[in-house]
């Protein structure tokens, strides 16, 4: 029993020093990479890719979860009396909380994997050995433009899934439901702050420096063969989808209660 | 950026050895692959390492060319210590290094073209058509002008290694290490890059290691033979010398026909 205590711990904290070591060495490569016009030339391409593959999804998702929030809160909020909130409700949902995380977890499953499993066939053909025999870095080559494209769509696609929840959610008040439109849009614009835009912000830049680099990583370090790289893929969207609800939590927490240590209590009705 | 002459002057090592392997070891986990090995690549010899699947060939290649570190043990390169390089400063010295993969690795995003062109790009200055002459002098060596647009895909097993033969080459590097270059291919493709190495060694006068176990290919280009089991070389001469060696492990795998009692005896080993 001990001993499979002890060799499980070896093998997380392991793991997590090769993660870290990978990312330090992503960084190292990442911020001379930003003045650099070749690095961006590089990333280019993976901008489209990203943003191409995910945004049909990410479309499909914020409609859908912003047509469900409006129908489940709406009777609810009719009870209280407060139906005409029940945009500040779904938006502030949306914007600090669901958006992120479900542009996250969409850009994981359609991105994350898509990578790992390049990258994946790439290590296992002797690819990536080809780089470093050739005397170009792998990271550098490899990892910098992945970790950029996600790192810097995420807030992008968040935005997309917060508009067309938001749009989801005025079609059910508005068109279904009969709230006016006026004291509908009123009420969001007086209750969203740009704080919680940014909170969103931060929240999407995090988690899609985390997908690009967990999906970079798992590439890096899968086992030989279609299994491995398969493994590799299933892994890389299960440890980016943890990553991202418990960062979600410390992140949440922590943004929360520097909100209130600058501008105390907000109420939203 | 590191700029490298592509036709350097090349200085006689001392003792004629390009590179050393000194006392070497290396292991996976509780797998000892290399116990102990010594070598010294003599420059413009054409060195084969035989030896059965998982004796620790292709590791030798990888620690001459560093993507492998030794757990003990020195690797030279001429009169440098480069076991204990850093990556930036083992960079100048990566272009004298050309390597052939077993799969090729070639880049699957890249066409033909810029796959032989990309060691060119990312160590030299030279304008595009500097390269884009270069890439066909390559391709034309290994008899391949003219395929520059083509993808790795629509390539055959033989084409796409004369491909990654030709970038290997990009450079003019000293030392040309071909892993498992035959496998896969058949009989008359894989004479074929027989007879591509012997073009090069006679052309371009580099140093050669070939790991393999195909002893016609073996036999063919070898100037010097090793044999490695267990991680130590059991075995060092000439294709002639080869054939009169008394040696039964060595026997058997030169002869594909073993006795009992060594196969016995490498099962006793590989168990052990």
């Amino acid at each position: 029993m001990l001993s499979v205590i002890g060799s499980t711990t070896q093998l997380i904290l392991s793991s997590l020093g090769q993660f870290s070591l990978f990312s330090w060495q992503m960084v190292r490569w990442l911020l001379p990479g930003l003045v650099q016009w070749r690095m961006w030339s590089r990333a280019m391409p993976l901008f489209y890719e990203v943003g191409n593959r995910t945004l049909p999804v990410i479309v499909i998702t914020g409609t859908f979860v912003g047509l469900v929030l409006a129908v489940q809160s709406y009777d609810q909020l009719r009870a209280a009396g407060f139906e005409q909130r029940m945009g500040v409700l779904l938006t502030i949902t949306l914007v600090q909380e669901l958006g992120p995380v479900l542009a996250g977890v969409m850009l994981a499953g359609r991105v994350g994997g898509a990578l790992t499993a390049e990258l994946g066939t790439m290590n296992v053909t002797e690819q990536i050995s080809a780089l470093s025999v050739m005397g170009a870095d792998p990271i550098r080559h490899l990892v910098v433009p992945r970790f950029l494209a996600c790192l810097l769509l995420a807030p992008l696609l968040t935005f997309f899934c917060d508009l067309f929840g938001s749009l989801a959610g005025w079609f059910v008040a508005v068109v279904l439901k009969g709230i006016p439109s006026g004291p509908y849009w009123w009420y969001i614009d007086d209750a969203i702050a740009t704080w919680d835009v940014g909170v969103g912000f931060v929240k999407s830049l995090v988690f899609g420096g985390l997908i690009g680099l967990v999906a970079c990583y798992k590439g890096f370090h899968c086992r030989a063969g279609a299994e491995g790289v398969g493994r590799a893929c299933t892994e890389s969207f299960v440890a980016s989808f943890i990553l991202i609800l418990m960062t979600d939590f410390f992140l949440g927490t922590f943004l929360s209660g520097v909100y209130r240590g600058l501008y105390g209590f907000k109420a939203l009705v | 950026m590191n700029e490298v002459t592509l036709a350097p002057n090349r200085p006689p090592s001392p003792g004629g050895a390009l590179v050393r392997l000194v006392d070497v070891h290396k292991r996976f986990d509780d797998l000892v692959v290399l116990d102990g090995v010594d070598l010294a690549l003599v420059e413009g010899q054409t060195t084969v390492i035989i030896g059965e699947s998982g004796a620790g060939k292709s590791v030798i290649l990888k620690h001459i060319v560093r993507l492998l570190r030794p757990d003990s043990g020195e690797i030279y390169f001429r009169d440098l210590r480069i076991d204990e390089l850093s990556e930036r400063r083992l960079a100048p010295i990566r272009p004298q290094f050309g390597f052939l993969f077993q799969l090729s690795a070639l880049f699957d995003s890249m066409t033909v073209g810029d796959n032989v062109a990309f060691p060119l790009r990312i160590h030299t200055r030279r304008t595009r058509r500097e390269i884009e002459a270069i890439v066909r002098q390559k391709l034309t060596m290994v008899g391949l002008d003219g395929i520059q647009g083509k993808w790795p895909a629509e390539l055959s097993g033989g084409q796409k290694k004369r491909v990654a033969l030709a970038r290997s080459i990009a450079l003019d590097p000293e030392l040309i290490l071909y892993d498992e270059p035959t496998t896969g291919l058949d009989p008359p493709r894989a004479d074929e890059i027989n007879e591509l190495i012997l073009k090069l060694q006679r052309e371009l006068k580099v140093t050669s290691v070939v790991v393999t176990h195909d002893m016609a290919s073996a036999r063919k280009v070898a100037d010097r033979i090793l044999m490695i089991h267990r991680g130590k070389f059991i075995f060092d001469g000439t294709s002639a010398s080869i054939r009169e060696t008394k040696d039964p492990r060595v026997r058997c795998f030169v002869e594909g026909r073993c006795s009992e009692d060594v196969l016995r005896s490498l099962q006793i080993e590989g168990k052990a």
